[in-house]
């Protein structure tokens, strides 16, 4: 149990580095990169703190901490990829509006170019 | 009478040039707007060269993406009826007025030219076939009436449901979805018999591999639609 929460120790850690610097070499803007670093430190603190774990383990009805862990692990990431869907959803939607618009804008000033030259 | 021929093109070079100079040869004087989905080969000349006017996307949004674009400039130009023929030679011109007189005389919103009415070519591939006689079952109970070719994009719109697509299209393999769309809000359609021919050249955007996919994925979009069910009428 104490080697399953160490890694999971050293994941959250690792975790937490990698979206920190990625944050700081501007690859993950901030607003995006809460929802990870959130994760990794809720995960941090579970392997952590074991009398928090324990109380989860027997609230979720389980007899086994680690699996209660990697339980917990895996709710809190289908919560972070349902976010960025959402995320992913809204930016599809608005770079199609956007496409869209660039095009028609295109089209009108082609057009009004054509008339320029008709008149002059 | 301000009418407006829409062919969406994707990769169309060898086809839709022959598309508008039939489209010119019934209906002479109506403007053709071709909207390329960032084609790779030379659709963008062809088209002009046949004397079409061309909105051209930046980069490819697909079926849907695609025939809102036009639909959006349509409405912003002032059209009160746009006709989407596609961009491979499929849909016959000839059957243009057909739909015209069914969009100005039934006064509904949007009329479908069916390849399985009244005798009408029916030209199709047996996965097209397939999920055809699929959704026509799917969608009997949705519409309370039954609908004969609901995946045919030979399309009219009133001015009515050009206001609606232009704000709310569905984006991907549209034609099923926007029926729902439609009669979630109370507007009637139409289908008037029209002949189908064999594409004259490029490939189909559904292949036998493709159709299951297709078939889950427009489901699901069914089901959102019914369940978004804005703006009924009481």
């Amino acid at each position: 149990m104490d080697r399953m929460l160490n890694v999971m120790t050293v994941f959250s850690i690792l975790l937490l580095g990698l979206v920190l610097a990625s944050v700081r070499r501007a690859h993950i803007r901030v607003e995006y990169s809460v929802s990870w670093l959130a994760a990794a430190l809720v995960l941090l603190i579970l392997s952590r703190w074991q009398g928090l774990l324990n109380r989860i383990t027997t609230w979720l009805g389980m007899s086994d901490a680690p699996l209660a862990l990697l339980m917990t692990a895996g709710a809190i990431f289908l919560i972070v990829l349902y976010r960025l869907s959402l995320m992913i959803s809204h930016l599809k939607d608005s770079n199609i509006a956007l496409v869209q618009r660039v095009a028609i804008l295109e089209f009108r000033l082609e057009r009004l170019d054509e008339k320029t030259k008709a008149v002059s | 009478m301000k009418l407006l021929i829409l062919i969406p093109a994707y990769n169309e070079e060898g086809a839709v040039g022959g598309v508008i100079e039939e489209v010119h040869a019934v209906l002479p004087g109506v403007p053709t707007l071709v909207v390329d989905d960032c084609s790779a080969d030379g659709t963008v000349g062809a088209a002009r060269q046949a004397g079409a006017q061309v909105l051209s996307l930046p980069y490819h949004l697909g079926l849907g993406g695609c025939v809102q674009a036009g639909y959006r400039l349509a409405f912003e130009l002032g059209y009160e009826y746009v006709i989407r023929v596609d961009g491979d030679g499929q849909h016959d011109p000839r059957d243009i007025p057909r739909i015209l007189s069914a969009l100005e005389q039934e006064k509904c919103e949007m009329v479908i030219g069916s390849r399985f009415m009244d005798g009408a070519g029916s030209h199709t591939n047996p996965a097209r076939g397939a999920a055809i006689l699929f959704f026509r079952a799917v969608l009997r109970p949705i519409l309370g009436r039954p609908v004969s070719d609901p995946t045919s994009g030979f399309v009219g719109t009133n001015r009515t449901a050009l206001e609606l697509f232009s704000r709310t299209f569905p984006l991907e393999y549209p034609e099923i979805e926007a029926l729902v769309v439609l009669q979630r809000r109370r507007f009637r359609f139409l289908e008037v018999p029209c002949h189908m021919r064999p594409r004259k050249a490029g490939r189909s955007t559904i292949t036998a591999v493709k159709s299951f996919y297709y078939m889950a994925h427009v489901l699901l979009g069914v089901f959102v639609n019914v369940l978004k069910f804005e703006g009924r009428r009481k």
